[in-house]
């Protein structure tokens, strides 16, 4: 396809591709079968003049492309506070999204929602925790592709031949093993977002298998893995010895070489991890509670249900979700019954990338989500104090943390 | 004096400017105010710095997919680094040059550089030519 023959919006994606390509030292581009595309959530204006800019080229995606959240609840859930002109901004950014034929998703956790391309297909997703479950859960192959790249690969329908697209590089060189912390606390919610938080941060951009884990610990637990450490590090695939579809022995997910480096955590690493997810102490006060980075599932809505126990809250719990979710949720009341004890459903958006939470000096946030910990200092202003779901729901029904020792 | 060569990895505008070399890998998104360009990042060692105007040191990027347009919006709104020197290709920061450019925008250039020699700026005021030459200015 000569540049002369497509549109000039086409024609900047394929440019924007081929640069790309250039940086990375990739040979070729190869096809893509879907997209996922982070970039059409407002930082700036910037960002909106670009997506227009390919709208008006006559640009429009080759294949099937969801969205990551944007900086609005379009569902009318939760009221962002953003105020104009940012807001007109913001919507004008999403509609744009809308014109170049992208699905109307906006969820972090597409994965959830429906789109899951097959084992070793090669994809162009963005957003990073969308990225490590696709390429480590689903075992379907993509970098991890930045806002514009995204979109340029999903009008262009390919992407750079390179790094993780490439079975050779998938193959783990580190070993992290977790064998010496206790089976329980490897079967609690709560193990996962520590230890994805201290992965990220050991193994960083090197590619690890986790080994030591007795079971599957679920697909939540999963994304929840998967999102502190790419959070904690430039993480875009890890393995896990017997429950990842790469590996199903820590031999194989080393391609048969010797690692070139073994982590042997111990129970003194992940408490210490554990502690780093908070930058507030202690005994203090909490302000709000934030759940759901990534998006909740509806089998967390239902762990959520069971402990709130149609308990009436103190603080109210913001529960970010995708509309997927969203619309089981109000088939059956559900939505309505937690907003009436206080819980605050917030669809299509979160927290930490767009003003949710009132606007507080000093502030304390309580959150499950090794994401959310990450984050939402620098993004919300908030100190943050991190717990399992169960002292998160806990403390809201009480007004005040309650949290349990940790049991690494 | 020109007292390094860079390899360019995105061509743009010579800068100059006081050095700002991090010394912790850095997510644009959620570490830098996109309008501001300060950094954010409360558990990073340059929290509270600002990268608007400086020669700013990279020896890694880390976490979001978003860096890209971060780096968008800085060059967009004037708050952008003056150049970037980075320790390896980051292709999803360096996306926001790429764009940018398509924009046509003016960029900053960026660069590679090994990290072992960014101590060695730090403190002083460095300009890089569109080249890829770094050297002390004035």
């Amino acid at each position: 396809m000569a540049t002369g023959e497509m549109g000039a919006g086409t024609a900047m994606a394929m440019r924007i591709v081929a640069e790309s390509a250039r940086l990375l030292g990739a040979p070729r581009l190869i096809p893509v079968a879907s997209a996922h595309i982070d970039g059409a959530l407002y930082h700036g204006d910037s960002g909106t003049i670009f997506a227009e800019r390919l709208v008006e080229g006559g640009a429009s995606v080759a294949v099937r492309s969801t969205l990551n959240v944007g900086a609005l609840d379009l569902m009318g859930c939760s009221r962002v506070r953003l105020a104009e002109p940012a807001r007109g901004m913001a919507r004008r950014m999403m509609e744009a999204y809308r014109k170049l034929g992208c699905e109307q998703s906006w969820t972090c956790a597409p994965y959830q929602a429906g789109h899951r391309p097959a084992l070793g297909s090669d994809v162009a997703w963005g957003e990073s925790n969308a990225v490590v479950f696709c390429n480590s859960v689903l075992g379907a192959r993509t970098n991890r592709y930045g806002d514009f790249l995204d979109i340029a690969c999903a009008i262009a329908g390919r992407a750079p031949d390179y790094g993780l697209h490439r079975p050779e590089n998938r193959r783990a060189s580190v070993i992290f093993d977790v064998s010496a912390l206790k089976p329980v606390f490897l079967s609690s919610e709560i193990a996962w977002p520590v230890l994805g938080s201290l992965y990220g941060r050991l193994v960083g951009s090197d590619i690890g298998v986790v080994t030591g884990v007795p079971a599957s610990p679920g697909e939540d637990a999963l994304k929840a893995f998967g999102a502190a450490a790419a959070s904690s590090g430039a993480v875009g695939l890890f393995h896990i010895a017997g429950v990842t579809p790469e590996a199903p022995d820590a031999e194989t997910a080393l391609g048969c070489n010797e690692p070139a480096s073994v982590i042997r955590v111990t129970r003194q690493m992940a408490a210490d991890a554990q502690m780093r997810l908070s930058t507030a102490g202690p005994g203090e006060k909490i302000d709000a509670v934030a759940i759901g980075s990534p998006h909740l599932s509806l089998a967390e809505f239902d762990a959520l249900e069971k402990l709130v126990a149609g308990r009436r809250l103190r603080v109210p719990i913001h529960a970010c979700t995708g509309r997927h979710v969203l619309a089981e949720l109000d088939k059956h009341g559900r939505r309505q019954a937690l907003e009436a004890l206080g819980v605050v459903v917030v669809a299509d958006t979160c927290v930490v990338v767009t003003p949710i939470l009132p606007e507080l000096r000093e502030g304390v946030l309580m959150t499950n989500s090794g994401k959310f910990a990450h984050y939402a200092p620098g993004n919300t202003g908030y100190s943050v104090l991190y717990a399992s779901l169960a002292d998160c729901v806990e403390s809201a029904v009480a007004g005040r943390p309650m949290l349990k020792e940790l049991q690494s | 004096m020109s007292v390094a060569g860079g390899e360019i990895l995105v061509p743009g505008t010579a800068g100059s400017g006081p050095a700002l070399v991090l010394t912790a890998p850095i997510s644009f998104w959620g570490g830098v105010d996109p309008a501001s360009g300060r950094i954010i990042d409360v558990r990073h060692p340059q929290h509270g710095a600002a990268i608007a105007g400086t020669v700013l040191f990279l020896p890694g990027t880390i976490g979001s997919s978003s860096a890209s347009a971060v780096l968008l919006e800085l060059v967009h709104n004037g708050h952008a680094p003056a150049a970037l020197v980075l320790h390896e290709p980051d292709a999803i920061l360096l996306l926001g040059l790429i764009v940018a450019r398509e924009m046509g925008w003016s960029t900053p250039v960026a660069l590679r550089l090994d990290r072992v020699g960014f101590a060695a700026f730090d403190g002083r005021r460095v300009a890089v030519d569109s080249n890829g030459a770094v050297g002390f200015d004035g």
